[in-house]
């Protein structure tokens, strides 16, 4: 089986900007590379432009914790960006402990004539500047420089797994495994615990928090997941500690599927709103379910991701798999996406119930060629470009996904690999 | 019994999971390891359920009593010296979480007895060792957690073991359950490399 030469290029966490121009990666190498979107070539206006890098820079480095003898991590968890408010672009990334605030601008023009240094920097000697010039601007090459601009550290003691920028565009939220944080993007040094669900003993553990996210449009609102596989929607007028929740999500299980592991696919490992704010969506081990925040007591829908690994569960946490963090996406939640293992990702038609499973590999999509439709067999016998269960290479797994906010163009990441996959316009 | 059979498989193979999480880089994960410890009850819960379905009601000094599934990782846990064969350990076993020794020196050895998590009513029947336990004020250079952290996740491995009810002195079985004092002798006791 396959495995990853650079284990430092596993891609961690996608992200697309508010407009779609940028694309940013992160990995676990503490990396952000970002990529821009090219105009469209005038010679073939049929394609669109691609996808080309624009920025690469070292966001996180690894740390260590004196005090706990631990190791930080320098993986980047999580991306978020900015709405642009003028030319520079702005992103939240994290690894486990802190959050940086990167402000990526471009540089085009140089200042040159400087009365005081000559073009290389060195100061020039006092008694040969016989005359008084102003500096004049000249174009240069294209310099895209990425420089931190805030750092918000050590708000976390546990590990934090989701950023989610507030709809108010001034606060933002963090959450580890048993607190949410609220930050105000202008201010480090303080910031406003408004979960927290730590007992005060311990062993009384029962869930953590997984995933948080602020409501689209109501910036007192947020929701945030857990290990159990429920959702709990807070209002933050209601109390300064959000501990008591407004709504509470939870499907109830189903008594015959129960099984050794059915605590750990029940938890929940990506929740996202729609746009409109009126749904969210959540994914768990083996499916996508999409919640009306009007119904609390069960999903209005779901879709199964990869239902024939029900029966591979025990084989699966043996080898790790069944602790892997599929996140979801979707397409102004006309379409639901996400990722499965063999490098397949899963995309989920909303209004025809259609899905389909396609590949993200080098071997199955050519540039430009349309990619195949895939299948997985599940029963005995196995039809001709199936490929069985069995088969399924479980290194090679899809974790993050991405779509482009306007356009129907998503970034789906294979390990150290990118894809860009995009629609032909005609 | 298959389903005894793979819930030994599963109790073995979660503890070795706990075992690697510790050496893991970026420190242990808690959502992994409240996970492991959920999937480590819910086997050991079978194990003991299809265990009693099994044996005749006076083959044990003392009887076993079923824990309910959704307790807290709370509960008294026992060490016994065979952790890869719990069946005859199950008898036996005692407490044995305060040693600053790493956990498999405590599976090995004889086991002394964590007074402070006891109800009441039960009898120690080992002194503490309080000297051989690190004092706090001194600097650790193990890995440490949370105080709470590094103590939930030698629950989550403790676990595995069978809770077992004793004989108290009114002759009845006695149940150790509830919330437990936070015990200072574990600091740094764990992860001691």
């Amino acid at each position: 089986s396959d495995f990853c030469l650079f284990p430092a290029d596993i891609i961690s966490t996608v992200e697309f900007n508010y407009s779609g121009e940028l694309l940013a990666t992160g990995d676990k190498g503490g990396r952000v590379v970002i990529f821009q979107h090219e105009q469209e070539s005038k010679n073939r206006p049929h394609l669109r432009g691609e996808y080309n890098v624009y920025s690469t820079f070292q966001s996180h480095e690894p740390e260590f914790d004196y005090l706990k003898s631990l190791e930080i991590e320098e993986k980047i968890n999580k991306i978020r960006w900015l709405p642009q408010q003028n030319a520079a672009h702005f992103l939240l990334s994290t690894n486990d402990k802190t959050i940086k605030l990167w402000k990526i601008s471009e540089r085009d023009k140089r200042a040159e004539g400087y009365n005081l240094k000559d073009e290389d920097g060195r100061l020039r000697d006092p008694f040969r500047i016989t005359s008084l010039r102003v500096p004049v601007l000249m174009p240069m090459d294209l310099m895209v420089e990425a420089s931190p601009r805030r750092i918000f550290a050590n708000a976390h003691t546990y590990h934090i797994n989701s950023i989610s920028v507030n709809s108010d565009h001034e606060t933002y939220l963090s959450a580890d495994d048993l607190r949410i944080n609220l930050w105000h993007l202008e201010i480090t040094d303080r910031s406003f615990n408004i979960v927290d669900i730590k007992p005060a003993n311990m062993e009384e553990l029962t869930e953590v928090i997984t995933a948080a996210e602020c409501h689209p449009h109501q910036c007192n609102v947020f929701v945030y997941s857990s290990s159990k596989g429920t959702i709990r929607l807070c209002d933050m007028r209601a109390a300064a500690l959000c501990d008591r929740h407004s709504k509470f999500f939870e499907e109830p299980e189903d008594p015959s599927s129960r099984s050794f592991f059915s605590e750990i696919i029940s938890s929940i490992s990506d929740v996202k709103f729609s746009h409109s704010g009126r749904y969210m969506m959540t994914r768990d081990y083996l499916s996508v379910k999409v919640w009306d925040l009007n119904m609390e007591n069960r999903p209005v829908e779901t879709y199964q991701v990869h239902e024939y690994l029900r029966s591979k569960l025990c084989s699966l946490y043996e080898n790790d798999c069944i602790f892997d963090k599929f996140e979801c996406y979707s397409y102004w939640f006309f379409a639901i996406m996400t990722g499965s293992y063999n490098n397949f990702f899963r995309m989920f038609d909303r209004n025809t119930r259609r899905d389909i499973t396609l590949e993200a590999s080098r071997e199955s999509s050519k540039p430009r060629a349309t990619l195949k439709p895939r299948k997985v067999s599940t029963g005995g016998k196995r039809k001709k470009d199936e490929i069985s269960v069995d088969s399924l290479d479980f290194n090679k797994k899809i974790l993050h996904t991405a779509w482009h906010p306007k356009d129907n163009v998503i970034a789906v990441a294979a390990t150290n690999n990118l894809y860009i996959f995009q629609d032909k316009i005609n | 019994m298959e389903v005894n059979v793979e819930a030994r498989r599963i109790l073995a193979v979660s503890i070795s999971k706990l075992y690697a999480s510790r050496t893991q880089r970026g420190g242990l994960r808690l959502h992994r390891s409240l996970l492991l410890s959920l999937v480590m009850r819910s086997a050991r819960d079978i194990y003991h359920s299809s265990r009693e379905s099994e044996e005749s009601s006076g083959a044990h000094s003392a009887p076993e009593e079923p824990m309910d599934t959704s307790s807290s990782p709370g509960e008294q846990a026992r060490l016994s010296e065979a952790q890869h064969e719990p069946q005859p350990a199950l008898n036996s076993a005692e407490l044995a979480p305060e040693e600053p020794d790493n956990a498999e020196d405590c599976c090995d050895s004889d086991i002394t007895e964590d007074k402070e998590n006891l109800s009441p009513t039960k009898q120690s029947r080992k002194r503490r060792g309080k000297a051989s336990a690190a004092p706090d004020f001194l600097p650790s250079k193990r890995a440490r957690l949370e105080p709470g952290e590094e103590r939930y996740a030698l629950m989550s491995f403790l676990e595995f073991f069978h809770f077992e009810s004793r004989i108290g002195p009114s002759g009845g079985p006695l149940l150790a359950h509830g919330p437990h004092v936070g015990h200072p002798c574990l600091k740094g006791s764990f992860y001691n490399s």
